[in-house]
C-alpha cells in the first residue's frame, strides 16, 4: 500500500491515539514537575500603645485567585518525586538506618504511601498471574474431558466472572465475604472468632483481593488454553501412548509444550492488566490497607482538593513501571523482527 | 481411532477428579451472581444479617418490614426514587457512540495496517501495544487539568472521545489480525478492475468483514460499558453513567448510601451482559483466542 493511502486510512485513529494517549502522557510528565502554589501570606504591622507587633495572616482570596490563575502551580523540578508521598528519599534513608533487619525495613516502608501501593501492586501481579495460569489450565483440561453436552454451558458460566463489570464483580464477591455476608459469617463460625472481618484484618483483605483477581481472570486463561487444546497434534500423542506414557506424562511432555506460546500470551496480557489493578480496591473499600499505584492516583484526583501534581508524579512512576514490565517483551519482539529481516 | 480410544481408556479416578474440579469451578463462577440476585429481593438487615445468616434465606426481617418474603424496594428505590434510569440512558448514549466511532476508525486503520508491507506498520502496532498497557487512570490524570481549564470536563462527548481513543490500540490489533485473514487478492483484483484503494475497501472488503467487526464491537462494547475509571472522573454528577453511580450508592465518608439500591443496580447492570453472553458466546470465545492462537 502506498505511503499516502496508508496515511489517510490510519489518520483518524492516529489522531485519536496521539491526542488522548500520547499527549496525556506528556501532560503528566509536565504536571509532575510543578507544585501547587503556597498560600499567600500577608505580613501586617499592628501598632498600639505598647509598640508594634508583626502579624502574619493567610490571604485566602489572594491564594484562591493565584491558584485559579495558575492551576498548574509553580515549577518545582523533581521535588514532588522525592517528597513523602512518592519516593520519600529522606524517609527511606532514615528507615534504612533505623531498621533492624530486612523484614523490619519492609514493614516500616509500608507506612509510606507510595511504597505501600508499590508493594501491594507487585504482590498482586506476582501472586495472581501464576495462579490464573494454573487454574485456567486445570479448568481447560477438565472441560476438555467433559461430554460434549456439558461443554457449552460450562463455558457460558465461566465467562461470567470475566465479562462482568470489574466494579460489579468485585462488589458481588465483597458482599459475600463481608463481615455480615454469607462467607464472612461462615468464616467467623469456622474459626470461632466473631471479630474476624475484612474491615479489621489487612492480610485478609489482601487475600480476598487476590481471590477476586484469580476469579475474574482465570476464565480468560481457560478459554485461550481450551482453544489451544483443540489444536494439539494427535500424532505425538499417539506415539507417546505407544511408548507407554501415562496420561500425566502425555500432558507434561506433549500438551504443555504445545501450549507454551499461549502461556506467554496469557502472561503478557495478565501482567499488563494486573499491574493496573484498581476497581476491586474501590469495591472492597480497601484503599486504606491495600492501595495500588492506580488507586493512589485516583485518591489524589477525587479528593476535596485535587492534587494534580501529586497524581501526575505517581502516574509517571507507574508508567515507568509499565515500561520496565514490557521491556523484555519488546526486546524479544525486536530480536524476532530483526532476525526475520523485517519487510 | 486415536482420540476416541484415548478418552475411553482414561481411568475413572481421573474422570472423577477432573469432573469435581470443573463442578467446583462452575459453582464458584456462578454462585456469587445467583446469591446477589436472590439477595436483591431482600431488605438490608436480611442480606447482610448481623444476627443469623439464614435470615437471608428465610427473609425473616423482609417479612416483618414489608409483609412478604420478597420485596422489590431495592429496584424501585434505585430506578425510580434515585433516577437510576437517567444513568442507564447516559450509559446507552456513551456505549453506542463509543462502539460506532471506535469501529469506524478501527476498521480503516486496521485495514491499512494489514495491507501495508512497510516497517512502520509493525512499529505502529508495537506502539499500540505499549499504549494498551497504560493504566487508564494515568491518562485520566493527564486529561483532568486541561479539561477543567478548557471547560471540556463533565460532558458526555468528552468521555466518548476519550473512551474511543483508549479503545483504539486494542481495536487496531484485533481488526488488523482479522483483515490479515481476508485474502489480499480480493481487494487487489478490484483495484486491477479500476477501483481506487478506498473503493476497493468499501465495495469488496466491507461486505465480508462483518464477523470480525462484530467480534471486535463486542469487546469495544464491554470496555465502554464496564469502564469505571474514565466515567467516574470525567463526568459531572448529572451525566454519570451506571458504574460510577453504583459506587456512589455505596456512600462515602461524606454521605450515607443505601446498599440495597446498589445491590439492585448491580443485578440490573449485569442482566444485559448475561444476555450478551447468551447470544454471542461463540464470538466472545473466538475474539479471546484470535490474538493468541493465530498470532
Amino acid at each position: 500500500m502506498p505511503h499516502r493511502t496508508f496515511f489517510w486510512f490510519i489518520l483518524p485513529s492516529l489522531v485519536a491515539m496521539t491526542l488522548f494517549i500520547f499527549v496525556p502522557i506528556v501532560s503528566v510528565v509536565f504536571q509532575s514537575l510543578y507544585v501547587e502554589h503556597e498560600q499567600v501570606v500577608v505580613v501586617s504591622e499592628n501598632c498600639g500603645p505598647f509598640g508594634c507587633t508583626e502579624e502574619t495572616t493567610i490571604d485566602q482570596d489572594a491564594t484562591r485567585a493565584l491558584r485559579e490563575a495558575e492551576p498548574l502551580g509553580r515549577f518545582a523540578g523533581l521535588s514532588v518525586y522525592t517528597d513523602r508521598a512518592h519516593l520519600a528519599a529522606d524517609e527511606v534513608g532514615a528507615i534504612w538506618a533505623a531498621s533492624t533487619g530486612l523484614g523490619d525495613f519492609v514493614s516500616r516502608l509500608m507506612n509510606l504511601p507510595f511504597y505501600r501501593a508499590l508493594i501491594f501492586t507487585l504482590s498482586y501481579v506476582a501472586i495472581v498471574t501464576p495462579l490464573t495460569i494454573v487454574l485456567g489450565l486445570a479448568i481447560a483440561l477438565g472441560v476438555n474431558g467433559l461430554p460434549k453436552v456439558f461443554k457449552g454451558p460450562t463455558i457460558f458460566v465461566s465467562l461470567l466472572p470475566m465479562i462482568v463489570t470489574p466494579v460489579v464483580g468485585a462488589l458481588v464477591l465483597y458482599w459475600m465475604m463481608e463481615q455480615n455476608g454469607i462467607l464472612g459469617s461462615a468464616l467467623q463460625a469456622i474459626t470461632g472468632d466473631p471479630t474476624l472481618s475484612l474491615r479489621a484484618s489487612a492480610p485478609l483483605t489482601w487475600i480476598t483481593l487476590y481471590i477476586y483477581g484469580v476469579w475474574s481472570s482465570a476464565p480468560f486463561a481457560f478459554i485461550v488454553y481450551y482453544a489451544g487444546l483443540q489444536t494439539v497434534p494427535q500424532e505425538p500423542l499417539e506415539a507417546a501412548m505407544v511408548d507407554g506414557a501415562s496420561r500425566w506424562e502425555r500432558i507434561r511432555y506433549v500438551v504443555i509444550p504445545h501450549l507454551a506460546p499461549l502461556t506467554v500470551f496469557i502472561a503478557l496480557i495478565q501482567l499488563m492488566d494486573n499491574f493496573r489493578v484498581f476497581e476491586p480496591i474501590v469495591s472492597f473499600n480497601a484503599g486504606a490497607v491495600a492501595p495500588s499505584l492506580s488507586y493512589n492516583i485516583y485518591n489524589d484526583l477525587r479528593g476535596e482538593i485535587t492534587l494534580f501534581n501529586s497524581a501526575a508524579a505517581t502516574s509517571v512512576l507507574t508508567i515507568l513501571g509499565v515500561v520496565i514490565l514490557l521491556t523484555p517483551v519488546l526486546l524479544r519482539t525486536w530480536r524476532d523482527f530483526t532476525t526475520k529481516g523485517g519487510h | 481411532m486415536s482420540a476416541d480410544v484415548t478418552s475411553q481408556r482414561r481411568s475413572t479416578g481421573l474422570v472423577v477428579v477432573s469432573s469435581v474440579l470443573v463442578l467446583l469451578w462452575v459453582v464458584v463462577a456462578s454462585f456469587p451472581f445467583l446469591w446477589t440476585l436472590w439477595g436483591s429481593f431482600k431488605v438490608e438487615s436480611d442480606f447482610f444479617s448481623r444476627t443469623d445468616w439464614t435470615n437471608a434465606l428465610n427473609g425473616t426481617r423482609t417479612t416483618i418490614e414489608t409483609g412478604g418474603p420478597f420485596t422489590t424496594n431495592g429496584y424501585s428505590g434505585a430506578w425510580i426514587d434515585q433516577d437510576f434510569w437517567r444513568n442507564a440512558m447516559n450509559t446507552a448514549i456513551v456505549v453506542t457512540s463509543t462502539v460506532v466511532i471506535s469501529l469506524t476508525l478501527g476498521t480503516l486503520g486496521g485495514y491499512a495496517l494489514a495491507r501495508s508491507g512497510f516497517r512502520y506498520a509493525f512499529w505502529l502496532l508495537m506502539i499500540a501495544l505499549v499504549f494498551r498497557a497504560m493504566p487508564h487512570i494515568t491518562l485520566v490524570s493527564g486529561y483532568l487539568l486541561p479539561f477543567f481549564e478548557w471547560n471540556l470536563w463533565g460532558h458526555l462527548p468528552t468521555t466518548i472521545i476519550v473512551l474511543v481513543a483508549i479503545n483504539q490500540p486494542f481495536t487496531l490489533w484485533m481488526l488488523h489480525s482479522f483483515f490479515l485473514q481476508i485474502p489480499k487478492d480480493l481487494d487487489e483484483s478490484a483495484m486491477v478492475d479500476g477501483c481506487n484503494r478506498f473503493e476497493a475497501f468499501w465495495r469488496v472488503i466491507v461486505p465480508v468483514m462483518w464477523p470480525g467487526v462484530i467480534t471486535t464491537g463486542l469487546f469495544s462494547f464491554l470496555l465502554a460499558y464496564n469502564d469505571f475509571t474514565v466515567t467516574a472522573l470525567l463526568l459531572s454528577r448529572e451525566n454519570q453513567t451506571m458504574v460510577p453511580r453504583i459506587v456512589s450508592f455505596l456512600g462515602s465518608t461524606f454521605e450515607a448510601g443505601n446498599v440495597m439500591f446498589a445491590v439492585a443496580a448491580v443485578v440490573s447492570i449485569t442482566a444485559p451482559l448475561f444476555v450478551l453472553i447468551l447470544f454471542f458466546q461463540r464470538q466472545i470465545v473466538s475474539g479471546l483466542t484470535a490474538g493468541a492462537v493465530k498470532g
